[in-house]
């Protein structure tokens, strides 16, 4: 049976050099809980080693947490990567660590902490997060593709680490599964100014790096599972599963999304 | 001033060829978000910057570009290439960073600005 779920796949955790120190897995999926969320993505730069905490915290939930990562492409693009399984994300892992030079400055970019589910300090991660891989978009789309995963491109309409800010315009060739959107912009909005996307699979996220962001933004999506197979055929339109535009207050078959690829 | 003539000056490494070097130039424009360069950057303007992605080359046939140069010794891949030989772009790539190559570019007496 298919129903809406509210999801904000968009959410970094006390990993990420930016992001709030507090942002330990119990804190995040309580304050994802109060808000209403049934579905959040965890993703960190270049990193997923606080993800496996996260879903453990989840475990008694209904919230379903999914594993990911926000890639930076070697042209300074963030690339936001949706799986299924902590094994996926940790492969993603594994690849984006082969191509990421640069050792961490905590004074200079924050401290990375690896935590538990319980917010207990594992240990630092001392890789440079903040900066870019050596992959290009391409190949960073690819890997997320080749594993099973879903590729969006964050915040396209920002113009820092944006797709359009930093390339000008999206590669019709780039298999992408959606463009993120932030808080800051309405996909109504976006498909406005961006009228050449306006077909395009557009979802919103938080991006939180507070607490107090997380589900911020969302996107309401028609699903039978919370999965990213599911949210593959939404972003598509396919078999009766879809984005729900924000305000719809039914959930009668609209106009179809297309994807990228 | 020709694409040839600064490429000679200041030891260019020249990727095509086979492209027309004979092109005027008449300004210049460093930025690496293309973004930026659509907005910004003037017909005849030689493009110093660090992206190699393909889509640099759709920018600079867009905009009318005298040609580009990547600096600090950074090469394209063979699709980015490829695409430059198909628009008709010059591609070039010096060792200097952008700093020191604007700064010559200059002394020569291109401007970014009338």
């Amino acid at each position: 049976m298919l129903r809406i779920f509210k999801a904000d796949l968009h959410v970094h955790t006390c990993l990420s050099p930016c992001a709030d120190l507090n942002m330990g897995p119990r804190a995040l999926v309580e304050k994802a809980s109060q808000q209403g969320l049934d579905v959040i993505g965890i993703s960190d730069h270049n990193s997923a080693e606080n993800v496996p905490a996260v879903v453990k915290a989840a475990r008694d939930r209904k919230l379903t947490v999914l594993p990911g990562m926000e890639v930076t492409s070697k042209e300074e693009v963030h690339i936001l990567a949706v799986f299924d399984t902590v094994d996926k994300a940790l492969r993603l892992q594994e690849i984006v660590y082969e191509h990421l030079p640069g050792e961490n400055d905590p004074e200079a970019f924050g401290p990375q902490v690896v935590v538990n589910e319980d917010h207990d300090v594992l240990g630092f991660n001392n890789r440079l997060l903040a900066g870019a891989t050596e992959l290009s978009i391409d190949q960073v789309v690819e890997s997320i593709r080749g594993l099973g995963g879903l590729a969006i491109a964050s915040h396209v309409d920002r113009e820092a680490f944006g797709i359009i800010g930093q390339l000008g315009f999206i590669p019709e060739e780039l298999n992408l599964d959606a463009l993120e959107l932030s808080a800051n912009t309405t996909p109504e909005e976006a498909r406005r100014r961006f009228p050449q996307y306006a077909d395009c699979a557009f979802i919103r996220s938080s991006d939180a790096h507070s607490v107090a962001e997380i589900g911020k933004a969302w996107t309401w999506l028609l699903l039978d599972e919370p999965s990213t197979r599911e949210i593959k055929k939404a972003l598509r339109g396919e078999d009766g599963r879809r984005v729900v535009p924000e305000g719809a207050g039914s959930c009668t078959s609209g106009g179809q999304q297309r994807a990228f690829g | 001033m020709r694409v040839r003539d600064v490429a000679g000056a200041l030891g260019l490494e020249v990727l095509t060829p086979q492209q027309d070097l004979d092109r005027e130039i008449t300004g210049g424009y460093v930025s690496d978000l293309l973004s930026d360069v659509i907005a910004h950057a003037k017909p005849g303007d030689l493009w110093i910057t660090l992206q190699t992605h393909r889509n640099i080359i759709a920018v600079a046939s867009l905009k009318e570009l005298a040609g580009i140069v990547l600096v600090a010794g950074r090469t394209p891949d063979s699709e980015t290439l490829a695409k430059a030989r198909e628009e008709n772009v010059p591609v070039l790539t010096s060792q200097l960073p952008a700093f020191e190559l604007a700064g010559k570019l200059y002394q020569m007496g291109i401007r970014g600005t009338e």
